[in-house]
């Protein structure tokens, strides 16, 4: 049938018509046309990861800054409890100081006590001493008056000295 | 909405030819002789011609818009004359238009010995010239998209823009990305983007009924068979190893069978492109034969109360047609791309 | 009378291709009906398959037509 046989004259304009076209579009209008669209995508896709980069780095910087908040707070309380500590220390080794000078002044007062007591006992021995030669000197010469109470008296030093 | 209905029929009375509508009483007789062919009337408005009918007159004078003839035979060479000279059967420097017989709507040359000889017929014919609009078409909205691409560089979409890229996405994400794959597919996008819109705007183009529009451009079958040769060519061209090696010698297939794989490979070859050439043809002619014969029903039953069901009829035809044009593009250019798809295609 | 047995052979053409694409069409809506998100994945092989079978439609009414 004639409609199902295809015409050389067709055949042939249509090939030509169909190649100009494909080779012209081709070169002004798919080429501007497919690298606009894509460039564009790939602008809207760049655009995109960029967003999704800042807002990883400000996580990320979100995180840092809470990480350096919580090192000083960290790092205050250590000075605090250092601070604590060196002064609980202060404080022990001058008590420490203290206690040692008092006792050091204690001892010496109590030496100088002690000096000053054997001086003044001493003094005092003397003091006795005197006072009882004396007053022995007094008794006797009252008392030795008579021989018999001599002789008794010197017989009671000597049972003392035996019994000594 | 009557108002409307009545002017939609004097519009068509005007596009289409008229027997017996407009026929006064003295004029009656002269028309019995002439009974309305719905056959003939659908086939000549099917077939490609030399001319361009626009309408035919009470008075049996036809209006047409002459078209070049370009003829080339070895006897006398290259002629190229307009086709007005070869109308109503004159003969024009021994060539001949014949309008029935076995040359029906051929162009024969006749020689001094009496034989009759068909020259080859380059003519600029109703397809050819519709084509050649269509291709103006296209180039000067395309080029001029393509320019407003390269001004405005990447800015968001404007006007005509806005209608064509997404179309143009569509061939590239759901057409060739989805068939032919990421790595290659932008060898094959010029073509079938071109092919698409071809295809589309020529069935558009093909719909309207009135003058410089109408031609059955891709109901045509050469036509359908230039696009389904450059699909077929294209494959071939750009098929890598394996598809070689699978019409060859198919893997897995033990190598006496070879004489009964090679055939069908080689038939399912070349019947993929046939197929796309018969769909798109008989697709397109369906859909003009049908709105012609709806028409035609008016002038069979000779009653002008059967215009308004053919109108209607039409009206949702042309709606289905103008549906199908662009589902034939698409299905024209998605197994265009199944195709190449499946040459270019690597085994893993 | 090959004209009328063209065209009834391309009626019994139509009834088969129409039968084909009916099931293809009912299945791809049930497909997608069943799988929503993958409509377009589909629909691509819905109009696929129904061209191939349109493709031998068209066949058969071309070797109709020739018998004209």
């Amino acid at each position: 049938m004639d409609l199902l046989t295809p015409g050389i004259g067709l055949i042939f304009w249509s090939t030509l018509i169909f190649i100009f076209l494909l080779i012209v579009l081709r070169k002004y209008a798919w080429k501007p046309i497919l690298n606009a669209v894509k460039s564009r995508e790939e602008r809207i896709k760049g655009a995109l990861e960029s967003a999704e980069e800042v807002r990883e780095e400000m996580a990320r910087l979100k995180t840092d800054n809470e990480l350096i908040i919580k090192e000083a707070k960290e790092e205050r309380n250590q000075l605090l409890q250092e601070g604590r500590e060196i002064k609980e220390k202060i404080i022990d080794v001058a008590k420490g100081q203290a206690n040692d000078e008092a006792k050091k002044i204690i001892e010496a007062a109590r030496v100088k006590i002690e000096s000053e007591k054997e001086y003044a006992i001493s003094e005092v021995r003397k003091q006795v001493a005197i006072l009882s030669v004396e007053i022995a000197e007094k008794i006797l010469k009252q008392k030795l008056a008579d021989k018999r109470d001599q002789k008794q008296l010197i017989e009671n030093y000597l049972k003392e000295i035996k019994l000594n | 909405m009557k108002n409307f209905i009545q002017r939609i029929i004097i519009g068509i009375c005007l596009v289409f030819p008229l027997k017996g509508l407009n026929a006064s009483e003295s004029e009656h007789k002269a028309i019995e002789d002439k009974e309305f062919n719905a056959n003939e009337f659908i086939f000549d408005h099917i077939a490609d011609s030399h001319e361009f009918h626009i309408a035919t007159l009470p008075n049996d004078h036809h209006i047409t818009v002459p078209l070049p003839v370009i003829l080339y035979s070895k006897k006398s060479g290259l002629n190229i004359f307009l086709s007005s000279k070869l109308a109503h059967g004159h003969e024009y420097k021994g060539f001949e238009l014949k309008d029935d017989g076995e040359y029906k709507g051929k162009i024969i040359e006749h020689t001094e010995d009496e034989e009759l000889y068909v020259p080859l017929d380059f003519s600029i014919t109703k397809n050819v010239f519709s084509m050649l609009l269509t291709a103006v078409l296209i180039l000067w909205l395309f080029i001029s998209l393509g320019n407003t691409y390269r001004k405005t560089g990447i800015s968001e979409p404007r006007g005509i823009q806005g209608f064509i890229e997404p179309l143009i996405l569509f061939v590239r994400d759901d057409i060739a990305l989805m068939t032919i794959g990421k790595e290659k597919y932008e060898k094959f996008m010029p073509y079938l983007l071109t092919s698409f819109f071809f295809i589309w705007i020529s069935n558009m183009i093909g719909i309207i009924p009135f003058f410089p529009f109408g031609a059955n451009v891709t109901g045509n079958i050469a036509v359908t068979m230039v696009l389904a040769m450059f699909t077929f060519v294209i494959t071939q061209v750009s098929a890598g190893k394996d598809y070689w090696k699978h019409i060859v010698a198919m893997p897995g297939v033990p190598f006496w069978l070879a004489p009964i794989m090679i055939p069908l490979e080689i038939i399912g070859l070349i019947s993929k492109p046939f197929a796309l050439m018969i769909r798109l043809f008989a697709n397109i002619t369906a859909g003009h034969i049908i709105i012609l014969s709806i028409i035609s029903l008016i002038f069979i039953f000779k009653s002008i109360f059967v215009a308004p069901a053919s109108i209607a009829f039409v009206l949702f035809m042309d709606v289905i047609e103008m549906l199908v044009a662009v589902l034939q593009a698409y299905v024209f250019t998605l197994l265009s791309a199944l195709f190449i798809g499946l040459a270019v295609k690597e085994e893993h | 009378m090959t004209g009328t047995l063209a065209a009834v052979g391309a009626g019994m053409v139509v009834i088969g291709a129409s039968l084909g694409i009916s099931r293809i069409g009912s299945h791809a809506i049930d497909a997608i009906a069943r799988q929503p998100e993958a409509s377009s994945m589909i629909q691509t092989a819905m109009i696929i398959s129904a061209a191939l079978i349109e493709g031998v439609a068209l066949f058969a009414v071309v070797v109709a037509m020739i018998g004209i």
